[in-house]
Parts: structure tokens; C-alpha cells; sequence
């Protein structure tokens, strides 16, 4: 089969309120610095298509990706936005090339989750107003069901989320593109106010602001841009079912069906043995144990011993700091893709890990998980 | 990238809010169930012919083998259990009560899919999974699923 690389990425520091500076200019920061870095342009053998990622709520204005084509380089050439968490717009950016239409493709996300007063009503808003919206369903309280459904059956502790997130913290500490980095014990985890009963305020990601480029070409263009290029091998995403109740909270069908996908393109039959680093969407620190579960990196049931066992530090999972330190709701895969490239690439600084080949990243969307991708990358 | 800490004098922050008057169809089925929870003060949910699932609240399609389920209606208990809960400690616009309040999913009789709901009448630290619970019907409609105001404690 045909390849697909990822040249290289581009991250704008992610912050909790970038009201200074407006979303068109930090996507032009993340263009300059991937110019920079591979010398592509726009027109005659440059980019032609390039798939956009931004949310319409969180931009305050529909067809978000009109108000920021200029500063992408989408005037005057093919431009298409991906309306929902950007993995998939690699996935879409991957078949745009494997299908031959296109070998070149810029991929840049944008999300200002500050700009809304509060995250959680644009969230409200995806529920439907008969059912679920006049609840006060939302992405924080739809956790709070899943956290409590999932905790139980995967016994996990408090002192574990706490370790979670204070571990994540420690990371962050050596990313310079996350956002909160502040240091933290397990006290102080533990004890922090309870946001929605199980989850409390230390295990919520915090509301972020940010901006992420990639540069996507076929493997007969890839070094023209790079020397070392990231290869996409397995790409999946699978729907849930839209009403909580409709589904068993505890587990990820979803995730387990995106990752099936995922690994049967990428020949992977033991992700366990092949996966030497993850990249995870954990917006709650519960979600990181039960995604590894969905990714199939720990037994079904099993997140409470798993942690036990810092099955984390094993599979290298977040080395970034992960979601939980704070990503954009909307970019949130696309922060960890990038990540996992630099890994690859052996170009994550304070935090690069030794003897990264295959890395698997993995973002979701939608109440309590409902939506998932993963995404497989190798060197 | 460095991100740049811009001279940030004289740079303004516009204050918007999206007001957007919209209207949305109910739909056949959502509008059969809504006028029962207001007139009958009865649940009802849809059964499926291939796959014998109950679902709550009703819809259409079944979404496991896409049969049309709009002719099944099946009469549920006003009466059920609390699966799954959550106690919402925060405030917010879109919430509809104050902190704390318990978000729980609930399995009302004869219904194979519990769906969210509002219980009150008890202390959020007392609640449980597996408690009994029934609807409490609010006295003005909204023609939502808060035509069933809340769900409160059984009390043997
Ligand atoms: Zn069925």
C-alpha cells in the first residue's frame, strides 16, 4: 500500500486565555514556523488542499473556517474543514493522498475554548433540547456518570487519580508548549473541591487556548520537506450511541472499535507489544486508565491493578502532559499527534523518549467518550 | 514557537452573545411522548420487533437493526431504579437547578434503556445506585422531558 508521511508540526503554546492575541494570528504563527521548518508554499508544487479544524461555537461564528482561510493559506485554492476533534482531519488529510486526488496537504487547527463564558454550555448545546438539553447534559456532568460507572467496575481509587494528574503535571513541566504546568501532591489532588461527584476540580482539564499546524504529503513527496518522516499506518473512528442510557458506561465500544480499525490497517495483532508510546485525549483523569483499556494497552476491567503496576510509565502514555494539563477541546488529538510526531522524530526535547518506532494516538468527542479515534504512527 | 506577549495598550475585548431564535420539530414520536408525560402523566417508550429492546425515551429507528419502531408503544412504570448518578457541584447558565443537585440515569419499569433525569427530595450524599425512585410531574408543561419535573424516593 501507499504511504502517507507527516513531514513535520508546528504547536502554538497552549495558555488558559490568549484574549490578546486572536486566533487568526496564532494560526499564522504556526504557519510561519512549519515554512520555516520545511520551506513548503502555497501555489504552483506547494499546498494546494488544506483541511481546517476549528469548532463554530467556540469561534462564536458559524462556518468557522471563513474567518481564518487568509491567515491558512485556503484563499484561493481547495480548502475543506474538518467539524470535529482533528485526528480525523488526518484521516481525512491521509485519504485525500492515499486516493491520489491531492500529495500535499496542510492540516492547521484552532480553538479558544476562553472565548466561550463557560465550555460546559457550549457543550450543552450538542445535546438535543427535548431529551437531554433542558437536563443540563453536558461534557463535564455526561463524565460525571461515566467516571462514576467506570471507577466502579475498574476499581479505581482516588489516590490513583490523584497519581494520574500529578504525574501529568510532571511532564508538562518539560513541554514547552503545555499549558498548565503548576507542580502538585497527591493531597492536593485529592482533596480539591468535588466538581461533579466523582470527579473533582484537580482531575478536569483546564480550559485552554492553542493552535496546531502538520504538513501531510505522499511518501514520493515527503522529503522534499523532511529527512526523517513520520508514517501514518492505521487510521479508525467509530460512533457510540447518542444517548447515555443506551450505552454501558463503563467500557469503550467505541475506542475498542476505532483501535480494531486502526491496528488491522497497521498489521498490528499485539498492540501491547507493538506500542511504544500513546498520546491520549484525557479530559478527566479517569479517562486515562479506560482509554488504555479501549486501546487494548490493559485488560478490560483492569484500569485499578494497571495503574498499580504504572502501566502508564510503561507504554510512555502522555509524556506531553497529555490532555489533562490542558489542550483545546476541539485540537485536543491534534496537540497529541503532534506530540507523538516530535517523539518519533526524536525531537521532544526534555521529554523525548528512547526508542520511540510505533506511537498511537488517540482523541474523542462527544458525551462521555461517545466518539473516538485513534490514529497509528511509525518511523 | 515563543508565544509573543504583544504591547497590550489600547487592545480591546468585544463582549458577544449569540442569540439565535430557532424552531425545532419534535418529531411524530417525540411529540407522542411528550403530550403523554403532559396529559396521561404516563411514560412511554417504543419496543423493538427484530431485536425486543425497550427503549426510553422512544424514538423512531432502532439503531442496532434500523427497524421502524414508531408502531410498538409501550406503556412504562412512572416507577424505576437509579443506575448511574452524578452530583453536579457547579453552576452554570445552562444548568436548571443550583448546586448540588443529582444528575442520575434512571430505569423506569419495563424499559430496557434507563435515560437521565433529576432526582431530588433527598440529600445528594444519600443517594444510590439501585435506589427506587418515581416521576414527579410538573404542573406547568414545557413540552420537554421536564414535563416529568424530577424523580423523588420511593418510600416503602
Ligand atoms: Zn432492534
Amino acid at each position: 500500500m501507499k504511504r502517507v508521511a507527516i513531514c513535520a508540526v508546528a504547536q502554538h503554546r497552549i495558555e488558559s486565555d490568549i484574549w490578546y492575541k486572536r486566533f487568526q494570528g496564532m494560526l499564522l504563527d504556526v504557519l510561519e514556523d512549519l515554512q520555516k521548518q520545511t520551506g513548503f508554499t502555497f501555489g504552483e508544487n506547494g499546498v494546494f488542499d488544506i483541511v481546517s479544524c476549528s469548532d463554530d461555537f467556540f469561534d462564536a461564528r458559524t462556518i468557522s473556517n471563513n474567518g481564518v482561510c487568509d491567515a491558512i493559506g485556503g484563499h484561493y485554492r481547495g480548502e475543506d474543514k474538518m467539524a470535529q476533534e482533528g485526528l480525523n482531519g488526518i484521516g481525512y488529510a491521509m485519504a485525500l493522498i492515499l486516493s491520489g486526488h491531492d500529495d500535499l496537504v496542510y492540516l492547521p487547527g484552532h480553538c479558544k475554548e476562553s472565548q466561550a463564558e463557560s465550555r460546559n454550555m457550549n457543550a450543552n448545546l450538542a445535546y438535543d433540547p427535548f431529551y437531554c438539553r433542558c437536563l443540563g447534559l453536558d461534557y463535564l456532568n455526561a463524565a460525571g456518570l461515566q467516571a462514576r460507572a467506570y471507577m466502579q467496575k475498574a476499581k479505581i481509587t482516588e489516590e490513583q487519580l490523584a497519581k494520574i494528574v500529578v504525574r501529568a503535571r510532571q511532564w508538562a513541566a518539560r513541554n514547552p508548549y503545555a499549558n498548565e504546568t503548576k507542580q502538585l501532591e497527591i493531597g492536593d489532588v485529592m482533596y480539591s473541591p468535588m466538581l461533579c461527584d466523582p470527579i473533582r476540580t484537580l482531575h478536569a482539564y483546564p480550559v485552554s487556548d492553542g493552535a496546531v499546524g502538520l504538513l501531510l504529503a505522499s511518501e514520493e513527496r515527503a522529503y522534499e520537506f523532511t529527512d526523517n518522516p513520520v508514517w501514518i499506518t492505521g487510521f479508525g473512528n467509530c460512533m457510540d450511541s447518542y444517548f447515555l442510557g443506551d450505552r454501558d458506561l463503563s467500557v469503550s465500544f467505541a475506542l475498542k472499535k476505532a483501535a480494531a480499525q486502526a491496528y488491522k490497517m497497521a498489521g498490528i495483532t499485539s498492540p501491547a507489544k507493538k506500542v511504544d508510546l500513546v498520546e491520549l485525549m484525557d479530559c478527566y483523569a479517569y479517562q486515562q486508565p479506560m482509554w488504555l483499556e479501549g486501546l487494548g494497552l490493559c485488560e478490560d476491567g483492569q484500569g485499578g491493578r494497571f495503574l498499580d503496576e504504572n502501566g502508564p510509565a510503561r507504554y510512555n502514555v502522555n509524556l506531553s502532559g497529555g490532555m489533562l494539563t490542558g489542550r483545546p477541546l476541539m485540537i485536543g488529538g491534534l496537540y497529541g499527534a503532534a506530540e507523538a510526531v516530535l517523539q518519533l522524530k526524536g525531537q521532544a526535547g526534555e521529554h523525548q523518549a528512547s526508542d520511540v518506532n510505533c506511537a498511537v494516538v488517540h482523541s474523542t468527542t462527544g458525551g462521555a467518550g461517545q466518539f473516538q479515534t485513534v490514529l497509528v504512527l511509525e518511523r | 514557537m515563543a508565544i509573543r506577549r504583544e504591547d497590550t495598550a489600547d487592545c480591546f475585548v468585544m463582549p458577544g452573545k449569540m442569540v439565535l431564535p430557532v424552531q425545532y420539530f419534535a418529531g411524530r414520536v417525540g411529540s407522542k411522548f411528550i403530550i403523554s408525560l403532559r396529559d396521561d402523566k404516563k411514560i412511554l417508550g417504543v419496543k423493538c420487533p427484530k431485536c425486543d429492546k425497550v427503549y426510553a425515551p422512544p424514538r423512531e429507528f432502532c439503531e442496532k437493526d434500523l427497524a421502524k419502531l414508531d408502531e410498538n408503544w409501550v406503556e412504562l412504570g412512572n416507577e424505576g431504579i437509579i443506575t448511574n448518578y452524578t452530583i453536579v457541584n457547579y453552576n452554570d447558565r445552562h444548568l436548571p437547578l443550583k448546586a448540588p443537585y443529582i444528575l442520575a440515569l434512571i430505569k423506569v419499569d419495563g424499559a430496557d434503556t434507563p435515560f437521565a433525569h433529576i432526582v431530588s427530595g433527598i440529600d445528594p450524599d444519600q443517594v444510590t445506585i439501585g435506589m427506587r425512585v418515581k416521576a414527579v410531574f410538573a404542573e406547568k408543561t414545557t413540552n420537554t422531558i421536564l414535563d416529568i419535573a424530577h424523580f423523588v424516593p420511593v418510600i416503602d
